[in-house]
């Protein structure tokens, strides 16, 4: 049999799929924090707990309302995206003039409101939630065994992304928000309204997170903690594709999924801090983010 | 005269009075609970086990020899430096009795120290590492619910003789998880088993899909889950989703919860066994104590951490009682005198040994089928009794250095 760094080829194939399916949950997330922070310049911290927001709703909707896995799809980022838009109205936009620092303590405070509202509701341990008949079994690939829904996860989240990017690079919508990034003064002079710009594209990227949530909820337990334990590494993403590059945060998410699926192989303990690894060498380095502009 | 006579008799008897009361300090007993109250173990262990000691402290009637009982409670975070603080200000400056619950290891060693410092109680229920009654132990500190000891002896020996005979570990990259790990390895090996190897997991963990792979390539027909709370969970949701179980490999959790299955759902548990020092719908009695701790609890149903912290706090009331003091050491020679019995039918053939262990039987459960269940929270068939005394660590293994040997 072959070998690769002293691992079978057939399983290190099968460990960097599984690695790149990771990386779709960290590209999703940190393509919706990079669209935020790129037009609000805020850092969003209770990105997570609207991740975890988007799998609780899928959970709430089937138990109390029957309604199904893709109703659900549909259904949660726009409720979380209006949950959002209310927070950016009465809020965020209160904070736009100050120092990142006041939109991330805000930010911070938030996630907590919102997991100690559904912890104190619903508990901690989590909720189940299957995967929907559809996508439920798999395919033997003869070096791995490959869930269905696991594929779907893949699929769904590069088109997502290649979705958002098309939308941002390459429609006028997308030109609009691109200059209101660099000179939200000018764009307004010539009688684009920004506010609800910006307010659209915070729920846009709330959106994205609480999707993932959905996505989510039939391979992970869904509980008031998911999001935060997240979080933290999808900043690390975010900080090592460079704040505010879009494509740059899906690539760079695809990226670190494999790295850490490659990792759990090799000396798995250092799983968990692989990437901030990472993120240290690439702050020494290129500061601004492999994919950033400027410092 | 007779009227000197009488109040001298009356002031000698409120004298007496005030020297019988004056043993309890301040005249109060408080109990603190200290628990994980907003973290990941705040559904097994955190304001259930409030409400447990509550209702232990209601059941004795309120009062000690008349002075009244009253419960303080805090969340420790599952930090051992937080756990460690608090207990110093509850005993300095509060007047706390005893400490109770303390799930998570580091957290209830730290309280542990400090306790046996100042000679007071430590009922430890939630928290699973055997050095508490090893080389930690104290003369009045107890363990009352359960170990990582018992856990491997029931699950893994009941495994191993149903012919799971080679055994693969995804074990939590932490101190409980190498105990567990190491607690279950033994009993493995001296069944005559084999471990085909282990992967250290980081803490905590939500994607598994690629040490349950590793574990499949492995060929062991036994995946031990190391872990516990929402790391178990999403293990075993992630091993029904990659066709682990249908591939002819089994799960065993050696640490899963009552609460860890609601959480699962039946759907995804079934089958699988377990070792718990609780169950709430094994018989009239532990469903009629339950029923009553579920009333408070919006209709959930307690877990063994629950029904332990109950079971120590009113043992500890009765040690209070029949040693008239709450001087620490004294109540804990009582508490090991005092036969253990209490109405959440908790501690089946209890008895408290020199090392702070409680001994009682433990159960081997499997998890019912989704069709099986007569109604919520009806997850458990109890396949077998395990007596105290095989469950738990011998007493001549103990390195506890007040076991006299």
């Amino acid at each position: 049999m072959m070998t690769l760094f002293g691992i079978p080829t057939a399983a290190l194939f099968g460990q960097l799929l599984l690695g790149l399916i990771n990386g779709a949950f960290y590209a999703m997330l940190s393509l919706g924090l990079a669209l935020i922070f790129g037009l609000l310049n805020i850092i969003n911290f209770s990105h997570g707990a609207q991740y975890m927001m988007g799998a609780f709703i899928a959970w709430l909707s089937l138990t109390y309302l029957g309604a199904n896995y893709w109703v659900a799809l549909a259904v949660a980022p726009v409720v979380v995206a209006v949950f959002g838009i209310i927070l950016e109205r009465t809020m965020l936009s209160r904070l736009y003039k100050l120092d990142h620092l006041y939109g991330l303590l805000l930010t911070f405070g938030l996630a907590l409101i919102i997991e100690g509202f559904f912890r104190q509701l619903y508990g901690i341990s989590g909720m189940p939630y299957a995967v929907p008949k559809e996508l439920a079994g798999g395919w033997n690939l003869g070096f791995m065994y490959l869930p269905i829904y696991r594929a779907w996860v893949v699929v769904a989240s590069l088109l997502l992304c290649l979705g958002t990017w098309l939308l941002i690079e390459k429609t006028k919508l997308g030109a609009y928000l691109r200059a209101a990034t660099e000179n939200p003064a000018l764009v307004q002079a010539f009688g684009i309204n920004v506010p609800v710009m910006i307010t659209l594209t915070y729920g846009f990227g709330v959106a994205l997170a609480a999707f993932a949530g959905v996505l989510a909820a039939p391979i992970y337990s869904v509980n008031p903690l998911m999001g935060s334990n997240l979080i933290i590494t999808v900043f690390a993403v975010v900080v090592i594709g460079g704040m505010g590059s879009i494509m740059g945060s899906v690539l760079t998410g695809f990226m670190l999924g494999l790295l850490e699926g490659l990792t759990k192989v090799i000396y798995p303990e250092a799983a968990s801090t692989v990437i901030f690894m990472v993120m240290v060498i690439v702050l020494l380095i290129k500061p601004a983010g492999l994919f950033g502009k400027g410092a | 005269m007779l009227k000197k006579a009488l109040i001298g008799a009356a002031a000698a008897t409120a004298l007496m009075a005030g020297q019988a009361q004056a043993q309890f300090s301040d005249n109060k007993i408080k109990i603190g609970v200290l628990t994980d109250l907003s973290g990941t173990y705040s559904d097994l262990a955190g304001k259930g086990a409030v409400v447990a000691a509550q209702m232990a402290v209601e059941d004795f009637g309120g009062k000690v020899n008349g002075v009244p009982v009253e419960i303080v409670s805090a969340d420790h975070q599952n930090k051992a430096d937080i756990a460690s603080s608090i207990a110093r200000k509850w005993y300095d400056a509060e007047q706390v009795d005893a400490i109770a619950e303390l799930v998570t290891t580091a957290a209830a060693v730290a309280v542990r120290e400090v306790s046996k410092e100042k000679g007071k109680i430590d009922l430890v229920s939630g928290a699973a590492s055997t050095p508490l009654t090893n080389d930690k132990c104290s003369p009045t500190g107890f363990h009352w619910t359960y170990d990582t000891y018992a856990l491997a002896n029931g699950t893994a020996n009941a495994v191993v003789k149903n012919g799971g005979k080679t055994w693969y570990f995804l074990t939590a990259d932490y101190a409980f998880g190498h105990n567990l790990q190491a607690q279950t390895e033994r009993v493995v090996k001296a069944n005559g088993g084999e471990v085909k190897g282990a992967v250290r997991h980081p803490f905590p963990n939500s994607d598994f899909s690629s040490f349950l792979l590793q574990a499949q390539s492995s060929g062991a027909q036994i995946i031990g889950l190391a872990n516990a709370g929402a790391d178990t969970i999403n293990a075993i949701k992630q091993a029904k989703e990659f066709g682990i179980t249908q591939g002819g490999q089994s799960l065993a959790g050696l640490l899963v919860f009552i609460t860890d299955v609601h959480s699962l759902g039946l759907e995804t548990a079934q089958g699988m066994q377990l070792t718990t020092g609780y169950y709430w719908n094994r018989d009239d009695e532990t469903r009629a104590w339950s029923k009553r701790w579920s009333a408070r609890m919006d209709g959930k149903m307690p877990s063994m951490v629950h029904a332990g912290t109950y079971s120590a706090v009113i043992h500890y009331l009765k040690g209070l009682a029949a040693a008239k003091t709450d001087e620490g050491v004294k109540v804990a020679d009582q508490m090991r005198a005092l036969p253990i019995k209490d109405a959440s039918g908790f501690a089946v053939n209890g008895k408290i040994r020199a090392d702070g262990r409680m001994v009682h039987d433990m159960y081997l459960a499997q998890v019912k089928k989704p069709a099986e269940a007569k109604g919520p929270w009806d997850y458990y068939n109890v396949l077998r009794t395990i007596p105290g005394d095989e469950a738990y660590q011998p007493l001549s293994e103990s390195t506890c250095s007040l076991v006299k040997k």
